[in-house]
């Protein structure tokens, strides 16, 4: 276990001036990104959070994550916290993605309270080259 | 000239309460900064037992281990890394990967036959029921009449 990773969770700061209508905390859930030579690939804790209650939205080149938490699985009823380390509450979190990205061929799995979001390339993807012109 | 208008003791008196207020209103995970992993919440009743709840995303069963004994509870795991290629280039790691262990002194004693641990949607919650013979007894005042 590397001691470099903040295991601790992070509430999200900004809502960017949307008020939020569910009375919980939100955080920021924890990330890996990696690219490998299909494309992106980015996988997020989000613990607590069932398929049908997570929406993955794309607006013009930006990515956001919403997952809700289930009231089931933050307290148990009729039982008082003694003692807590972390909170419990809905995610959020945005991505702005790069031109290479196929839009219409993202896709996500959830497993475990693990997001894995897989976005490939577009074939067309590929470097062009532009010749300059000149004149004279 | 130098009149300080500010009662320095009126001042730190409010911090004082506000202090209170916060630390009384906060739950203590707000406070308390430790890179242990997993976090672990504990919940008890007096009538039934203990709930002891983590966030582990991504761990399966098979890779978690967990024992009791009357008042200790130990939880040992891996958590597994993504398969990579050559290919694969790490832009953000903010995950934490491998064993884990933590134990915990329970507040009571518990009955460890009838443990009960379950992981949903990578949350983890362990009931442990209280010892039949630690619950709390309502006693009853004799009187001499």
């Amino acid at each position: 276990m590397s001691n470099e990773i903040d295991t601790q969770k992070q509430e999200v700061e900004d809502t960017h001036g949307a008020e939020r209508t569910r009375a919980t905390r939100v955080y920021v859930p924890k990330v890996d990104i990696y690219s490998n030579s299909e494309g992106i690939v980015i996988i997020a804790d989000m613990p607590g959070v069932d398929e049908k209650e997570l929406e993955i939205t794309l607006e013009k080149d930006v990515l956001t994550l919403n997952g809700y938490v289930s009231s089931s699985l933050m307290a148990p009823e009729g039982y008082e916290l003694v003692h807590g380390e972390y909170g419990v509450g809905d995610f959020h979190r945005s991505f702005t993605l790069p031109d290479e990205i196929d839009r219409d061929q993202i896709a996500a799995s959830l497993n475990n309270g693990v997001l894995k979001l897989s976005l490939p390339k577009a074939p067309e993807a590929q470097v062009r080259k532009i010749t300059v012109q000149t004149t004279g | 000239m130098f009149r300080d208008p500010v009662n320095w003791r009126d001042i730190n008196r409010l911090r004082r309460d506000m202090d209170r207020l916060f630390e009384s209103s906060l739950p203590r995970w707000s406070r308390s900064r430790s890179p242990k992993f997993p976090a672990i919440n504990v919940w008890t009743s007096d009538e039934e037992g203990i709930y002891v709840t983590a966030e582990l995303p991504g761990v399966s069963p098979d890779d978690l281990d967990i024992s009791v004994t009357a008042d200790t509870l130990v939880l040992n795991g891996t958590r597994k890394t993504d398969e990579t290629d050559e290919s694969t280039r790490y832009h953000r790691r903010e995950r934490m990967y491998g064993e884990f262990s933590r134990s915990f002194q329970l507040p009571f004693t518990v009955n460890s036959e009838k443990v009960d641990a379950r992981i949903q949607h990578g949350v983890l919650q362990i009931f442990l029921p209280r010892a039949e013979s630690e619950k709390p007894k309502q006693i009853t005042v004799q009187t001499n009449s």
